[in-house]
């Protein structure tokens, strides 16, 4: 528990007026994703503690370097969770970075993403001013909603130092059925049971079975079943972790990673290499080494985007996420300007121009 | 305010522009045409805007942006005008944009659960066209009858089932929006996520200062295959409180959890007939919902639970019509105040639920100082605070006290650690409170972000965020602890 806002947004200030650029690390488990930044570190990792947990609210407010481990703990104790599964990649992960990343696991399309369960922020912007936005209440539409832009932002816009975030109770039951089936089949199923009151807490199609997870009460979980057949599987908690962090054989792979965040029901990709579907089809894992330009292509075809998420010859720096169009470029840059004027926290992580 | 006041528009010259964008019959600048726009839900607030226009095409509202960018005229967006904050009131030297005409459903995708629409449809008319397929649009704010989509994306309204269903941000995917300058943007994707900063959220809730809304794509869901609900009597509000606290501790989160107290519970009985136990000092609502199995074992815990928690009463409706009919007291509470008083204020405020016995307290013996009675409603499960001061406008000096009195309810509320606004907005009605809500630093921080969508503060001028000086004016009457708020100012 130590608390060093004071001391990072000395070095903020610092850094603004002399016009250095920051890279921001905190549990340095997500350094391979997005472009590099190169600048002089500034660490979040100190800055930890569970400031308030509250069971009965559903929130918990912690300072950003806490491990995600310990956060985690903190919630079964009580028999909650981060309802948007967050990955972790490795055991120094912390909730800032997860937050900052807007990253979430296999839970994302039937609970929400991080962004979905963030209440409240506190940052400190590239002038060095500690800000609040946002609270630890579910509900509050005073002023713009910083704190879920913040989500994703990757830092670019803010050092975020505390953040509040919205939990939820851990399922009574979970099982996982598995279907042998063809990519166009487990699409097609996922649609047709998407559309039912299915208890549906996660899905996945890896090649060769669809895995559907159940999340309820005991008597609802079989009543699903029997509706859904299938069979059941036997360590399914360790699949769903192997899809999470990225374990399952799929990603044993040299070849760049891609992840397309697409239009759920989009056919198959006419890409070579090999796919993984999550999120009922809107989040597609492709292992490929054909062209930035091409698959960019087909993603919007697919009325989305692709991220170059694990690069492992490192030659695509600067050209890791989708391309923005005009317009959003400069609502994106005016935006940076509104927050860190100096241009100093992780330019370049995102965009070159941010 | 900026200069923007001072700025003469001359009116003639922009009527005659407007109808060369649209046809006459669309540009409203005649007094008595003008009169219904004077204000929205928030009737206390009222002014007249120089023209009202009610284009029909894309390219119109772009024209109209366009026009207004270039002469520096404000624009005011506004949708079914159901707001309850003065978020749509209108601007005396500007132009009242209404989007009422567009109210086209353009697609119902069933297959990936999403319905693109304009932003004038009405939040219920979703549903009602997505039940042939099984599927419905969560948030249904109390007025969801009437307003309007775009409305509810300007506010990130609720309703009675965020707790489990979340607000507008979480419902929804895509938005086009139209910038001051007219440039179109499109915001969010067909996925998931989107490519770089998460305007969607940003933008939700922006009470039409970033820019105008011209389509929507929002998230449908499979319609619940059952909901039940339980109402359960206390003798006490603390008691009513801890038993929401106690449901949520056994893991269930109900569809909807409203508290109603004494003052409320005793108004909608009177009105509706909903069979309120009339003695109790709060009632507790709670609607369960899911597959069938799943209601039914949850609505067997939920009753133990009440039962535990020191409910004086625990009764399950038996059916559809039972489930009606608790419902509709809690429905019609607003109306129901609005019948035993000449006039009501709807508060709006969030705190967090543990404190709602403090709160409460506090409310009546301010409601004692100020000798104006309050009934009390509150989605309990989500902490929001709907507090009604009733009150007669046409006695001298009595709005004006019954407006101390909310901001005073609404300071508590931030003092406890909630927010000014749960769903209503900040819009005019607020603003003040919003120096108390947020430091210096932080509303700049707001006026930095509006700068980068608006840099000429066009849209929607003097919603939402005060100015500092504003707040220098407001913090000197409210002096905290012997602290100057906002010292970094200058005082005027």
């Amino acid at each position: 528990m130590s608390d060093i806002s004071k001391n990072l947004q000395q070095q903020i200030v610092s850094a603004c007026e002399e016009k250095r650029a920051l890279r921001i690390a905190g549990g340095n488990s997500k350094t391979f994703y997005g472009n590099t930044v190169v600048g002089e570190a500034i660490n979040i990792s100190g800055h930890r503690g569970i400031i308030n947990y509250a069971a009965t609210e559903l929130v918990i407010t912690a300072r950003s370097g806490t491990p995600l481990q310990e956060i985690k703990a903190a919630l079964a104790e009580h028999r909650q969770m981060l309802a948007f599964e967050p990955p972790q990649f490795s055991d120094s992960a912390t909730i800032g970075g997860t937050v900052a990343c807007n990253f979430s696991g296999p839970r994302r399309a039937y609970a929400g993403a991080a962004r979905d369960f963030v209440l409240g922020c506190n940052i400190i912007n590239g002038k060095g001013e500690l800000l609040s936005f946002g609270g630890e209440v579910m509900k509050n539409v005073a002023g713009y909603d910083v704190s879920r832009l913040m989500a994703g932002a990757m830092g670019t816009l803010g050092v975020i130092t505390e953040v509040s975030i919205k939990v939820l109770p851990v399922p009574e039951i979970e099982i996982t059925l598995a279907f042998e089936c063809s990519a166009r089949k487990a699409l097609d199923d996922m649609h047709r049971w998407s559309r039912l009151p299915l208890p549906i807490s996660a899905s996945c199609y890896d090649g060769d079975r669809l895995f559907m997870r159940l999340s309820a009460s005991e008597n609802a979980v079989d009543a699903a079943r029997k509706q859904m057949g299938g069979e059941k599987v036997a360590a399914a908690k360790d699949y769903w972790k192997k899809i999470r962090e990225q374990q399952h054989a799929f990603f044993n792979s040299d070849k760049p990673l891609w992840r397309l965040s697409v239009a759920s029901n989009a056919p198959p990709m006419h890409i070579d290499g090999k796919c993984l579907y999550e999120w009922g089809g809107a989040l597609r894992w492709l292992e490929s080494d054909e062209s930035a330009t091409e698959i960019r292509k087909q993603a919007r075809a697919a009325h989305g985007h692709a991220i170059l998420f694990r690069d492992m010859e490192g030659t695509a720096n600067g050209e890791k996420f989708h391309p923005l169009s005009l317009g959003l470029q400069r609502i994106h840059k005016n935006l940076k300007t509104a927050f860190d004027p100096a241009g100093i926290l992780n330019p370049g992580k995102m965009y070159p121009e941010l | 305010m900026s200069t923007l006041n001072t700025h003469a528009v001359d009116k003639q010259k922009l009527i005659k522009q407007l109808q060369h964008i649209m046809p006459a019959r669309a540009v409203l600048h005649q007094r008595e045409d003008l009169r219904p726009y004077e204000c929205d839900g928030l009737s206390a607030y009222r002014e007249l805007p120089l023209v009202t226009v009610l284009p029909e095409t894309l390219e119109q509202v772009q024209a109209v942006l366009k026009y207004c960018y270039q002469h520096e005229i404000p624009v005011v967006a506004r949708g079914a005008g159901t707001g309850l904050s003065g978020g749509a009131l209108p601007h005396a030297d500007g132009v009242l944009l209404s989007l009422a005409r567009f109210s086209q459903i353009i697609d119902i995708d069933a297959e990936r659960r999403i319905a693109r629409v304009q932003p004038g449809v009405r939040n219920l008319a979703i549903s009602q066209v997505a039940e042939k397929f099984g599927l419905y649009y969560a948030p249904d704010p109390s007025s969801q009858i009437a307003c309007s989509i775009g409305g509810n994306v300007a506010e990130n309204s609720g309703g009675v089932h965020c707790l489990k269903y979340g607000l507008t941000v979480h419902n929804i995917q895509q938005l086009t929006l139209l910038t001051i300058e007219g440039e179109l943007l499109s915001i969010g994707g067909g996925g998931l996520d989107c490519a770089g900063y998460d305007l969607l959220a940003l933008l939700t809730g922006s009470e039409g200062m970033l820019g105008v809304i011209v389509e929507v794509t929002v998230k449908l869901l499979p319609i619940p295959e059952r909901a039940q609900v339980i109402l359960a009597a206390f003798d006490d509000v603390a008691k009513a409180g801890a038993a929401v606290g106690d449901i949520i501790s056994a893991g269930i989160i109900p569809a909807g959890l409203e508290m109603m107290d004494r003052l409320a519970i005793q108004a909608a009985e009177d009105f509706v007939h909903a069979g309120y136990p009339a003695n109790a000092e709060a009632i507790l609502l709670c609607e369960l919902d899911g597959t069938n199995e799943e209601v039914s074992s949850h609505v067997a815990e939920v009753r133990e639970i009440l039962k535990i928690s020191g409910a004086t009463e625990v009764r399950t409706a038996r059916d559809a019509a039972e489930r009606a009919l608790f419902w509709a007291g809690r429905k019609a509470a607003f109306p129901a105040v609005g019948r035993i008083s000449p006039d009501y204020y709807c508060m709006d405020g969030t705190i967090p639920r543990k404190q709602l016995p403090h709160v409460l307290k506090t409310i009546a013996s301010l409601s004692k100082e100020y000798d104006l009675p309050v009934a009390n409603v509150f989605h309990a499960g989500d902490g929001n605070l709907h507090p009604l001061i009733l009150y007669d406008a046409n006695k001298p000096g009595e709005l004006e006290r019954t407006e101390e009195f909310g901001g005073k309810i609404l300071e508590l509320c931030v003092e406890v650690g909630g927010s000014i606004t749960g769903e209503h907005g900040v819009g005019m009605e607020k603003i003040n409170q919003m120096c108390v809500q947020f430091k210096a630093l932080e509303l700049s921080q707001f006026h930095a972000i509006k700068h980068a969508f608006d840099e000429k503060a066009l849209l929607n001028p003097g919603k939402a965020v005060p100015t500092l000086h504003r707040c220098a004016e407001f913090g000197a009457m409210h002096v905290h602890k012997g602290e100057l708020p906002f010292p970094e100012l200058e005082r005027f």
